[in-house]
C-alpha cells in the first residue's frame, strides 16, 4: 500500500510541476486544485478503484489543462496580460505570424517616419526650422499627431482584424480632427490654436484605444489593458529617446572629428524621423514583449507612491505651520493640474498591477494617503484660482486648466471615496478598478471639447 | 442526457451561490452537491469550477479564506457575501421567469398530440 502512496505523490508531483507552467494559474490555485485532485482520488479509490486508475480518472475529471488554464487566465486579466498563449486561442483573434508582423511594423514605422518628411515636398520648411517646432504658428505642432497616431491606429487595426466598420469609423475620426485643426481660422499662435495642439493627441489616443481593444472598447479589462499598454509604451519610448540621443551625439561628434558637418542630418532627418518611428516600433516591443518589462510601470509606481505622498504631506504640513496660502497664477494652476494627473497616473498603474483578490495592505492605505493629500491641496489651490478668475474673467486657458482641475479631481474624489469604501472592507477593490476603466473616455470627450468648442467659443483668439 | 455548454456555463454562478446559501463549502464539496441536486446529469468539468468561484468572489459575491481540512491539509472555503445573497435573489427571479415561461410553452405545444386535448388540460393542472 505504502509503494501505491509513494507512487501516487509521484504522481501528483508531476501533475503539479505541470500545472505551475501555466503563468494563468498561480501557486495558490494549484494548491486548490491539488486540494481537489486529493478529495477526488481518496472517494474513487475508497469507491474500490485502484490507487493509478483514481489518479487517471480524476486528473480527466478536473479536465484539459489548456481549457481550465485559459479560464484562469480570463478571470485574472491582470495575468491576461502576461498570457500569450491568449492569442492564440480559438476565441480571441488568432494571431498573426510573427514575420509577417515584423515586416508589418518595420513598413508602418517607415511610413510615419517619411510621413514627418511629406510636408516638405509641397514647400513648407523643414522641422525645426525658423521659429521652432512648440511655436503653434508652424504646421507641425498642430499636426504632429496625424504623422504617427493614423499608422499606430493602423498597426492594431491590423493586428487585432478590426472589422470594416471599425476601420472606417476610426480613419472619419481622423480625417474629421485632421479637416477641424487645420480649417479653423485660427488666429496664428494664438490661445485656442495651442490648447487645440495641446489637446489634440489626448483626443486622439482614445481612437488608437479603440483600435488597440479591437473593437471592444466596452470591455473594462481590455481598457485596463491598455492603459498598462499606455504606460509601457511611454516607458519604452523613453528608453529609446535615450539611446536615439546617444547615438545622435555620437554621430554628430564623430563626423566633426573628420571636419564634416553631419548636425543638419541629424536635426533634419534622425531627430524627426526617429522620433516618429519609435513609436510604432515601441508599441511592437510592447506588445511582443509583454512578459519582459511588464513590471516596469508598476515598480515605479511603488517607488514613487511614498515618495509623492511624503512631498504632499510635507507641503500640507508647512501651509498650516506657516499660514501661507498659494500664491496663484495661471502657470501654478497648470502645475497642479499635472499634480493631479502625476498622483492619478499612481494610482491608475497601482490598481492595473495589484491583484483584485489580495486583501487590503499597507501599500493601499499609501495611496489612499497619496490621492487625499492630492484632493486637499488642490482644494486649496482651487480656491485661490476662484477669486483670480471672478477678477480677470474667463480666458480660454483658465478655463482649459480649470476644466482639466475638475475633470481629475472628481475622478480622484471618486477614487477616494470607493478606496476608504475597500480598506474598510466595505466594497470590492474591482469597483475602483470599474471606476478607473469607465473614466477613460471622460479624459478624451474633454480634450475634443477643448479642440473643438473652445476655438468656437472663444473666437478662435 | 448531456447538458449544453451554454446552459452549464449560465446556471453555474446562480448553482454555487445557491449552495453557498445553505452554508459555507469548499470546491470539491460544491462539485459533489451539484452532482446530487442534477441526479448526477449536471456534469461539470471540475477545474472549471474554480475560475466561477474566483470570479465571484472578484464581484463580491463570495469571500474565501484558508482553513485546516481534517486531513490536514489546507483548504480554501467559500461563503456568500451579503451582496452575494442579493444578487442571488436577482437570479432567482430571472431564471423563475425563463422557468415559468418554458413550461407554459411545453404545456401548450406538442409535447402531448391535440388528440388528447383532455390529458392536456389535466397534465397543466398537475404541474401548476
Amino acid at each position: 500500500m505504502l509503494t501505491h502512496d509513494d507512487a501516487l505523490e509521484a504522481q501528483i508531483t508531476q501533475w503539479r510541476s505541470w500545472l505551475r507552467r501555466r503563468p494563468a494559474i498561480r501557486d495558490s490555485d494549484v494548491e486548490e486544485l491539488e486540494g481537489h485532485l486529493r478529495d477526488l482520488v481518496a472517494d474513487l479509490r475508497s469507491a474500490g478503484l485502484a490507487t493509478d486508475e483514481a489518479f487517471l480518472v480524476a486528473v480527466k475529471r478536473l479536465g484539459d489543462l489548456d481549457a481550465v488554464s485559459r479560464e484562469f487566465a480570463r478571470e485574472h486579466s491582470e495575468r491576461l496580460w502576461k498570457q500569450l498563449v491568449m492569442a492564440k486561442d480559438s476565441d480571441g483573434e488568432p494571431s498573426r505570424s510573427p514575420v509577417r508582423e515584423r515586416t508589418v511594423v518595420i513598413g508602418l514605422a517607415a511610413a510615419a517616419a517619411a510621413a514627418i518628411k511629406l510636408p516638405e515636398l509641397f514647400g513648407y520648411p523643414h522641422i525645426g526650422s525658423g521659429d521652432g517646432f512648440f511655436d503653434s504658428g508652424t504646421f507641425y505642432f498642430p499636426n504632429v499627431s496625424f504623422f504617427v497616431l493614423p499608422f499606430l491606429a493602423g498597426y492594431f487595426a491590423w493586428k487585432r482584424r478590426l472589422d470594416r466598420t471599425g476601420c472606417l469609423r476610426l480613419a472619419l475620426a481622423f480625417a474629421a480632427a485632421a479637416i477641424a485643426i487645420n480649417a479653423f481660422p485660427f488666429t496664428a499662435g494664438g490661445h485656442t490654436q495651442t490648447l487645440a495642439a495641446l489637446h489634440l493627441p489626448i483626443a486622439l489616443w482614445l481612437a488608437v484605444g479603440i483600435a488597440y481593444s479591437g473593437g471592444r472598447w466596452f470591455d473594462g479589462s481590455r481598457r485596463m489593458d491598455f492603459v498598462r499598454f499606455s504606460g509601457e509604451l511611454f516607458i519604452y519610448y523613453v528608453l529609446m529617446a535615450l539611446g536615439g540621443g546617444v547615438l545622435t551625439g555620437f554621430t554628430a561628434v564623430s563626423f566633426a572629428a573628420i571636419g564634416v558637418d553631419m548636425e543638419w542630418f541629424a536635426q533634419q532627418w534622425m531627430l524627426p524621423c526617429g522620433a516618429m518611428g519609435a513609436v510604432i516600433v515601441g508599441a511592437w516591443l510592447v506588445e511582443a514583449k509583454q512578459s519582459v518589462v511588464e513590471n516596469m510601470a508598476p515598480v515605479l509606481t511603488r517607488l514613487f507612491t511614498p515618495l509623492f505622498a511624503a512631498a504632499l504631506l510635507a507641503l500640507l504640513v508647512t501651509m498650516a505651520w506657516t499660514g501661507s496660502g498659494i500664491d496663484m497664477d495661471r502657470e501654478m494652476l497648470i502645475g497642479f493640474d499635472l499634480l493631479l494627473a502625476v498622483v492619478l497616473g499612481l494610482l491608475l498603474y497601482a490598481i492595473s498591477a495589484r491583484d483584485v483578490q489580495a486583501p487590503p495592505g499597507t501599500f493601499d492605505a499609501l495611496q489612499l494617503l497619496l490621492v487625499v493629500c492630492a484632493l486637499v491641496v488642490d482644494g486649496v489651490a482651487l480656491s485661490a484660482i476662484a477669486g483670480r478668475i471672478s477678477e480677470f474673467g474667463l480666458s480660454p486657458n483658465r478655463v482649459a486648466a480649470l476644466g482639466e482641475n475638475l475633470v481629475l479631481l472628481v475622478n480622484l474624489a471618486w477614487s477616494a471615496w470607493l478606496y476608504a469604501r475597500f480598506l474598510t472592507g466595505r466594497g470590492p477593490f474591482t469597483a475602483l478598478e470599474r471606476w478607473q476603466t469607465a473614466y477613460l473616455p471622460v479624459y478624451a470627450v474633454w480634450a475634443a471639447v477643448v479642440v473643438v468648442a473652445f476655438p468656437l467659443l472663444f473666437g478662435f483668439v | 442526457m448531456n447538458i449544453s455548454k451554454d446552459l452549464v456555463a449560465a446556471s453555474a454562478a446562480p448553482l454555487v451561490l445557491a449552495i453557498l446559501a445553505d452554508g459555507d463549502s469548499y470546491g470539491y464539496a460544491i462539485i459533489k452537491r451539484v452532482g446530487e441536486l442534477s441526479g448526477g446529469h449536471l456534469q461539470w468539468t471540475d477545474g472549471m469550477l474554480y475560475p466561477v468561484l474566483h470570479r465571484l468572489e472578484r464581484l463580491g459575491y463570495v469571500e474565501a479564506r484558508w482553513a485546516k481540512s481534517e486531513s490536514g491539509r489546507r483548504r480554501r472555503y467559500y461563503r456568500i457575501t451579503r451582496a452575494g445573497r442579493a444578487h442571488l435573489k436577482t437570479q432567482r427571479r430571472q431564471w423563475q421567469v425563463v422557468d415559468a415561461a418554458l413550461r407554459e410553452i411545453w404545456m401548450e405545444s406538442s409535447l402531448v398530440p391535440a388528440s388528447w386535448w383532455p390529458l392536456r388540460q389535466r397534465g397543466v393542472g398537475a404541474t401548476c
